[in-house]
């Protein structure tokens, strides 16, 4: 809601990463969202996530759909290109850029009308191959830019600002893409930047699929008493279950953890993520635990937050395709046909 | 009257029962004879046990359309043997298997009837169901060779060429056709007046049809992206891409691809695809048909206005919805022209044959990336499935892509600041950049309402500055595509104007038309935006027929629509029922128009 722009000096004794830039040389345009809204929360968290993994602007892209959630790419890393694709589309675009340069970190923005409603083939998809990519799922149960209409992830009961609660099933971002397949499923809260921070960098360094569902309240059309994805509904049943932390490549694992609770596994890139289990009972690499788990306290009412579900060996689009490490968009066009001499071979099976 | 290389073979049998290797090989015979020759494929939406047809048309003068009569039908079907007879000309032959009794009652008089005992034959000579089914349709090629006098030692050269590596396949195969043609000689008189004989007319040719032209194009263009949906007729178009791929892009030590091909879930999901890999600096294409069309158009419009190119195939087939998915027809027109919502146009190629298919598959990245801008290649099923003879095609050794302006690491490190949608050279085509070249570089692609500087906007005279430069990019593309085959002399009056697979027949209509004293100029479009050489062509000539293949007359519409022609001069002249367009048609309508005055 600010009209002024920001500041374009920074106080130059901002901390610096090994690029030698500041974290405000990963900030976007001034957000046109809401004041309190959620999603400038998880702006922020990915501000700091990209500034602190040392991730080269322009080696970042952008990517997103239609919808509040979808405008916020242009909110942070003014320096990386992004795409504000078509309504629930972002998951082919972003199959398609991937395709064409494997080397690119991408980051999803969508929300819940969007990968939920209008774009769950889409969604259900890129899981299914393993896509490459960080996918956020901002999600607050309402469509904000029509005024407030229940999208498919509001939960029975919830009640609207105007009209009847909703009576129809939600569908549950985490526990779809559990039974989909994806190699990387986290649940946070807009309102947990520490929680958000480590589960954002884990999935953009995790080589595979990687979903965060995160509770990012509607403060316009969705905070009110009765709903179940407001602020003060998700403070009150919010149930930490495992809890991570990023560890960059050569690093070492300082952090002291109580034994028996803690979980290191290390990424395709090197790099490390320690899970800090809360409640011991729960087994972040298992499937079938995870569902169980997840339905049960879904049914108490309850919003499991997270690291939920890992995989690190399911390979993912373009190895479980067999393609080359080389970008296919950087192969020069003359070296990708067998010229004219063959040409006059093959067509010889024509004649 | 005896003639010599023009006579038209349609052979009816059931589909699944392997016909398609027996009237392969009945055409390349008549092809390797040197005798130019065309089949068409007339087939069901199934996959086995319904009623197909193969159409083979030898013409010593190389027409390339659906030929209007039918001079032997070899009837293999009962279930459509009632309108197989029907069909054939007055004075033609009917070949059918004499087994087992046949009313009396389904005799023409004016048509020879042949029958062959061709299962009772392959069931004395060969063990297992399947065997015989297959040797049976294997058999009636010995009949027909036998009737029309085609070379028995061609077809041996091409059975041992298709089962080099299986001599039991050759004997057995030789065994039938043998089978067909003794009993064909011992019985029958032959060779039959209308017969075939070696010439030399099919050097430097080649037979190929439309949707694997493409598919080899797409890989000769450097293309290193497909996602596609299944859909007929398009399907082999993909099919053929990846193969060639399969061949020439796998790396011979660590079998890795260099090329990345996606069944989508859906079409929207496969021009998705290939917006994101265009946008990061891949060549990417998708082939479809109709429906895939219409879910694709959201996308086209966005690839429109935020200027990301894409190639797209539309192998076109009946419609309306699902139509006839196995007939052909050029009813996309409009709506690939004007796809998406908004202001929007897009830039069309029509192919009329295969080697044009071939040649189009590489333009259309040149232009696509040149214009930014999507560019729909119009085949159709006609094109796309059938066996074309055409002169061999061939590839420029200097072909240098065109990748249009991008601006490398250098450029963007050379520059102040970089402007995604600036008019630098005034053709109203702006610069783009790859992701992951220069931070400088980046800018946010959106369909949403933008400024000339990229950025969002719901300002009036921003905004219009920017749907306003694109109809300059509209002129610049209105040079750039290929100019129209046009045929003009001073004194005629009257012109026919064609699109796509509407030339076979419309230059076959021409010359037998000229035969009669009718003179008439021709102007084949070959892309749209029109370019000035059409407009002019209707200005030139009092009436201009239109001939095309769909019902209301889109090509027409698009002409007034685009370059303002006179109305009152386009005559159309519509075919529209699903089976390719045949000369005889033109000439019948270009008559009739004649004779009520409409033109003269």
């Amino acid at each position: 809601m600010s009209y002024t722009g920001k500041p374009k000096i920074a106080h130059p004794g901002l901390p610096r990463n090994q690029l030698g830039l500041t974290a405000r040389d990963y900030e976007g345009a001034v957000s046109t969202l809401c004041a309190g809204c959620g999603h400038d929360s998880v702006t922020a968290a990915i501000v700091q996530a990209v500034f602190e993994l040392n991730i080269e602007p322009h080696m970042l892209a952008k990517m997103s759909g239609i919808g509040c959630s979808s405008k916020t790419p242009a909110y942070f890393v003014s320096q990386s290109h992004g795409f504000n694709s078509v309504h629930g589309r972002m998951p082919s675009v972003t199959t398609g850029a991937n395709a064409a340069n494997r080397q690119l970190t991408y980051i999803g923005v969508s929300g819940d009308g969007d990968s939920l409603s209008i774009g769950v083939g889409q969604f259900v998809h890129a899981i299914r191959r393993n896509l490459n990519m960080c996918y956020i799922i901002e999600n607050n149960g309402v469509y904000g830019l029509t005024k407030g209409q229940f999208s498919a992830s509001a939960d029975i009961g919830s009640k609207p600002k105007k009209g009847q609660p909703n009576q129809q099933e939600p569908i549950d971002a985490v526990s779809t893409a559990l039974s989909l397949g994806a190699t990387y499923i986290a649940r946070s809260f807009s309102g947990d930047k520490e929680q958000l921070v480590p589960l954002i960098q884990g999935a953009l360094r995790h080589n595979g699929f990687a979903l965060i569902d995160i509770v990012s309240p509607c403060v316009t059309f969705n905070d009110h008493e009765g709903s179940t994805k407001s602020y003060a509904h998700t403070r009150e049943f919010y149930h930490q279950v495992v809890d991570m932390d990023y560890v960059q490549p050569a690093a070492e694992i300082k952090a002291a953890y109580a034994k028996g609770e803690v979980m290191p596994i290390e990424l395709h890139n090197g790099s490390k993520i320690v899970l800090r289990k809360i409640d011991e009972s729960y087994d972040p690499t298992s499937r079938a635990k995870a569902f169980k788990y997840l339905r049960e306290h879904f049914n108490a009412g309850e919003i499991v937050t997270g690291l939920l579900y890992l995989d690190e060996t399911r390979a993912e689009m373009h190895d479980l395709m067999g393609n080359i490490d080389t970008p296919l968009a950087h192969l020069p066009l003359s070296g990708l046909h067998p010229g004219a001499a063959e040409l006059k071979r093959i067509l010889k099976s024509f004649a | 009257m005896a003639t010599i290389n023009d006579v038209v073979i349609k052979i009816a049998t059931v589909n699944g029962t392997g016909s398609a290797s027996a009237n392969g090989l009945l055409r390349k015979a008549i092809f390797r004879m040197g005798i130019p020759v065309v089949g068409k494929n007339y087939f069901p939406s199934n996959i086995q046990g319904l009623p197909t047809w193969y159409e083979i048309r030898v013409t010593g003068d190389g027409y390339q359309a659906r030929a209007d009569r039918l001079d032997l039908m070899v009837a293999m079907n009962v279930q459509t043997y009632v309108q197989d007879m029907a069909e054939i000309t007055s004075g033609g032959w009917l070949i059918y298997d004499s087994t087992w009794p046949r009313s009396q009652l389904l005799d023409r008089d004016d048509i020879t009837v042949l029958g062959v005992p061709l299962s009772r034959m392959c069931n004395e000579s060969f063990e297992g169901a399947r065997a015989r089914i297959l040797m049976k349709n294997i058999a009636y090629v010995g009949v027909v060779a036998a009737l029309l006098d085609i070379d028995l030692g061609i077809i041996t050269t091409l059975l041992e060429e298709t089962f080099a590596a299986k001599k039991k396949l050759i004997d057995s195969n030789m065994t039938a056709i043998q089978l067909g043609y003794d009993y064909a000689v011992e019985n029958f008189v032959c060779p039959l007046p209308k017969k075939v004989a070696a010439i030399d007319k099919t050097k430097g040719h080649i037979i190929i049809d439309g949707n694997t032209a493409a598919g080899l194009g797409c890989m000769y263009a450097g293309a290193t992206v497909g996602a596609w949906y299944p859909i007929t007729p398009s399907t082999s178009l993909m099919d053929a891409f990846h193969s060639f791929c399969r061949k020439y892009r796998t790396d011979p030590e660590t079998g890795k691809h260099s090329y990345c091909v996606m069944q989508a879930e859906d079409e929207l999901a496969a021009i998705g695809m290939v917006l994101g890999a265009s946008w990061n600096g891949a060549r990417a294409f998708t082939p479809t048909s109709g429906p895939g069309i219409s879910l694709m158009s959201e996308f086209l419009g966005l690839a429109y206005y935020a200027e990301i190119p894409a190639v797209v195939f539309d192998v076109q087939r009946t419609g309306p919805s699902t139509g006839m998915p196995t007939r052909t027809q050029q009813s996309d027109i409009m709506t690939c022209a004007f796809a998406s919502h908004g202001d929007t146009r897009q830039v069309l190629l029509f192919p009329a044959d295969p080697g044009e298919c071939f040649h189009m598959a590489v333009s259309a990245f040149d232009f696509a990336e040149r214009l930014q801008t999507p560019v729909l290649v119009l085949s159709d099923l006609d094109i796309g499935m059938n066996d074309w003879m055409i002169p061999e095609f061939e590839w420029d050794e200097d072909y240098v892509p065109d990748r249009g302006k991008v601006l490398g690491a250098e450029d963007l490190e050379a520059m102040d600041k970089f402007y995604r949608y600036l008019d630098v050279d005034g053709d109203g085509i702006p610069y783009r950049t790859f992701p992951g070249v220069h931070p400088k570089g980046s800018y946010f692609t959106r369909g949403s309402g933008h400024t000339k500087y990229g950025n969002y906007t719901e300002d009036s005279v921003a905004y219009q500055d920017v749907v306003d430069r694109l109809l300059v990019k509209w002129e610049t593309a209105r040079k750039l595509v290929p100019a129209a085959e046009i045929r003009t002399s001073t004194f005629n009056k009257m012109g026919i104007l064609t699109v796509g697979s509407g030339n076979a027949a419309c230059v076959e209509a021409l010359d037998r038309l000229k035969a009669q004293d009718i003179n008439i100029d021709y102007c084949r479009v070959k892309a749209f935006p029109f370019g000035s050489e059409v407009r002019e062509f209707i200005e030139q000539h009092e009436i201009v027929f239109v001939v095309e293949q769909n019902r209301d007359a889109q090509l027409r519409s698009l002409l007034i629509l685009d370059i303002n022609a006179d109305q009152n001069k386009l005559v159309p002249l519509l075919h529209y029922n699903g089976i390719p367009l045949g000369a005889g048609f033109v000439v019948e309508g270009v008559l009739q128009k004649i004779a009520q005055g409409k033109a003269a």
